[in-house]
């Protein structure tokens, strides 16, 4: 099987030296859901903010068998949506309705059509009827929805998710989880919460100091590193 | 905020606001210029400025008297100047000056409280005003909105910590002022891979394709030739 996402060698430094990603290789299968792993600052969100090029460092990545370029930037932008870990960063149309329709007007598609797929995915996320609110009146439950329905809304091949049960309460948390299983798309997981990563994720890979240091079946992965809250 | 009631307005629905943006633009200029270019002292036309503007309210149905205190924010700055005009003996510039300046404040004021901005960025991109400039007004609002918010925040962080003890000094001022736009800084970036994430090349996607009706054409028109008028009798 071809992967959707394949990155080799992946290593990127920030300005102030931190050596963030150190030869990392991943690959993501199509319907596949993997979670990432490992404690802050290991180098996690920052890996997946390469996927769709929103920082580069050196080494390959390929999404869809397209090679991440300058060029291919705009067509791989639409097969991966991205739910930001702050919800707040991803809000900053005027209305909610506006926000979740922002990518798909991007996409190319006429007002009617954006409307009508923002709708769709507000209802999916249980935002319908708040369509007309402005974000920064929502709660931080309600934000992180509605970020989660303005990526829906663009129909993406590939979800990358960076803690998306953050600020969400448990029914909110279970509803996430139904909606995102009956989802198709491979995903990406980033998160620390480890119920859901088990609800969802069929593989983990384990982040340390800007490596995968381990890669396996999730229960393998969290026992191995301890990763449980066990008091 | 200003900016949070002013969008709030802008989204209201009244025949104001129902104008394309197009014909509003061309009456506020209208405005702008015949009130600009009519002599000093001529307060009878400045009435009639002033009534132009207000009718714009009514119709939009907006808080007259927000509007009103809110177009002050401008006189203290014409009123530096009008001071230096009334101390050179030119009482009729010095008055000129702030009526004129306090007029297009309210009447830009009117503008922006009944168009979306949205729509008003796309009335300007219609009239080739340079895309850029526009990018950089769309970024300007809504980043107003960031600091704004990040202000709140950490007045809310200091009031926590402060016991209701506030020492505002000059240097307490600034360490809180540097903070705000570093975090505002940092915040304004996440925003920005957030837009690019979904898709965002350069140009805010247009919601809906303004439409002129033949009332727009009527509105235009009579509002042009009302300032024309009230300029050619001054």
């Amino acid at each position: 099987m071809t992967p959707v996402i394949r990155a080799a060698n992946l290593t990127f430094s920030y300005d102030d030296g931190t050596r963030a990603l150190d030869g990392v290789s991943f690959e993501l299968y199509p319907g596949e859901c993997v979670a990432l792993l490992g404690a802050n600052g290991s180098g996690k969100t920052t890996f997946a903010l390469h996927l769709n090029g929103l920082l580069t460092g050196e080494g390959e990545i390929e999404v869809c068998g397209m090679e991440l370029s300058k060029e291919n930037l705009p067509p791989i932008r639409r097969k991966i949506g991205m739910v930001f870990q702050d919800s707040d960063e991803q809000l900053f149309m005027p209305t909610v309705l506006e926000d979740v329709m922002f990518g798909p007007l991007n996409m190319g598609l006429t007002p009617d059509q954006a409307g009508a797929r923002a709708r769709t995915a507000l209802e999916r996320v249980g935002m319908a009827g708040l369509e007309a609110k402005a974000p920064y009146h929502l709660s931080a439950g309600q934000k992180r929805r509605v970020a989660v329905a303005g990526v829906l809304a663009m129909n993406p091949e590939i979800l990358v998710l960076d803690e998306p049960t953050t600020y969400l309460d448990p029914p909110a948390e279970r509803d996430l989880a139904v909606l995102l299983r009956e989802l198709p798309q491979a995903k990406i997981l980033i998160s620390h919460d480890m119920p859901f990563v088990r609800a969802l994720a069929s593989r983990a890979v384990f982040f340390e100091r800007g490596r995968i240091v381990a890669e396996g079946c999730v229960n393998e992965i969290v026992e191995r590193f301890g990763w449980d809250l066990q008091l | 905020m200003h900016h949070v009631i002013v969008e709030r307005w802008s989204r209201r629905r009244s025949w104001m606001h129902a104008r394309d943006a197009r014909v509003k633009l061309a009456a506020l200029v209208a405005l702008i210029a015949a009130s600009a270019t009519t002599p000093p002292s001529h307060w009878t036309a400045a009435l009639f400025y002033g009534a132009l503007a207000l009718a714009g309210v009514l119709a939009a149905r907006l808080p007259v008297h927000s509007l009103l205190s809110r177009a002050a924010l401008v006189l203290p700055f014409s009123a530096t100047f009008a001071a230096v005009n009334w101390l050179a003996g030119d009482p009729a510039r010095a008055s000129a000056l702030l009526w004129k300046s306090y007029l297009s404040a309210f009447s830009v004021l009117l503008f922006v409280s009944c168009t979306p901005l949205a729509d008003a960025l796309r009335a300007l991109e219609w009239c080739r005003v340079p895309s850029l400039l526009i990018l950089i007004a769309q970024f300007l609002y809504r980043y107003l909105f960031v600091i704004s918010e990040q202000a709140q925040h950490m007045r809310l962080a200091a009031q926590c910590r402060a016991g209701g003890n506030h020492d505002w000094t000059f240097r307490g001022a600034a360490a809180a002022l540097s903070v705000l736009f570093v975090r505002s800084y940092s915040r304004a970036d996440g925003i920005r891979q957030a837009m690019n994430a979904r898709g965002f090349a350069g140009r805010f996607p247009a919601l809906a394709a303004p439409r002129f009706t033949w009332i727009d054409g009527v509105f235009g028109a009579a509002a042009i030739a009302a300032c024309a008028g009230v300029r050619v009798m001054a």
